[in-house]
């Protein structure tokens, strides 16, 4: 029999923060960091189903399928609907790089009116809406740690971050949370 | 809080998402091989170590993640500007004003302190 690894979520369970900035945990994902030259960006594209970005700070997101810009050749894929992204982007015949990193990240939603003050507690982006508008995606920091922050709503947050750190992280946002107010 | 100005994320973003790296435009050598230790030390660990305006290479590590250069100005830490990784040095006349203020030094303010 083959040896298959135990999966576990990370913060499996967690949830806290307060009325202003409710936190929860993303559900498991499929996630892919991919890199790829200009020339490769259309038919990645097409074999992902959703226009890769080119365009700093902004993100595509179709049926539960996200693709984020962290650079000019960088983009983090993540599916909510646990699709093989890998195998998707094999299909592909263009020159690319793509890594597996499904279980390196988790995720922690960070809901409410005083979500972006939460973030803010442990993040120096300027996440007003204008600045920072719903679908807007940036690899930034929170306190010590690096995380993918995605806007999927006015008043909502995705979280990403490497699962070794989401003990510190969620710890740190629901500190924040409480002083966002209830 | 510092903001830099990342030139390929388009904007300015705090100082925590970045790392400088050392000196800007360093030529790699093509004939390492043939250098004697001399060289080579000069090529890998000999720098100015300028007090003014300095070119250096910096990282957006905790953003876009590209290398990028600065223009700065190693006494009163302001970036002159930033550029993307493989262009040219800017030319120094349009990123200085030639009546520039005196910029606040430590020496400066020790200097005036009662
Ligand atoms: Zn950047």
């Amino acid at each position: 029999m083959a040896d298959l690894a135990t999966r576990t979520l990370p913060l499996s369970g967690f949830h806290g923060g307060s009325g202003a900035a409710a936190l929860s945990v993303a559900s498991p994902a499929t996630r892919i960091s991919l890199r790829a030259k200009p020339d490769a960006v259309a038919a990645l594209s097409g074999v992902l189903g959703l226009l890769l970005p080119t365009k700093a700070k902004t993100s595509a997101s179709s049926n539960g399928r996200h693709a984020l810009w962290l650079g000019p050749d960088e983009w983090l894929i993540i599916d909510e609907n646990g699709a093989d992204l890998m195998a998707a982007v094999a299909s592909s015949n263009v020159l690319h790089s793509a890594t597996d990193v499904s279980h390196r990240n988790t995720a922690i939603i960070v809901k409410g009116r005083g979500a972006a003050v939460a973030i803010n507690g442990g993040c120096p982006q300027d996440l007003s809406l204008a600045a920072f508008p719903v679908g807007a995606c940036s690899r930034t920091v929170l306190a010590k740690a690096e995380i993918v922050l995605l806007r999927t709503a006015e008043d909502t947050f995705r979280v990403e971050c490497w699962r070794s750190f989401s003990p510190y992280v969620s710890t740190l946002l629901a500190e924040a949370a409480e002083d966002a107010g209830n | 809080m510092l903001l830099i100005y990342c030139p390929y994320c388009e904007e300015e973003r705090s100082e925590l998402e970045f790392r400088q790296a050392g000196d800007a435009h360093i030529a790699r050598p093509t004939n390492m091989t043939e250098m004697t230790d001399e060289e080579f030390e000069a090529f890998f660990f000999l720098r100015d170590n300028v007090k003014g305006l300095t070119f250096e290479r910096w990282r957006h590590l905790n953003g876009c993640g590209r290398f990028f250069n600065a223009a700065r100005d190693t006494v009163s830490d302001k970036f002159l500007t930033t550029y993307k990784a493989g262009l040219p040095r800017p030319d120094l006349s349009t990123l200085r004003p030639a009546t520039e203020a005196t910029v606040e030094t430590y020496e400066a303010t020790e200097s005036n302190a009662k």
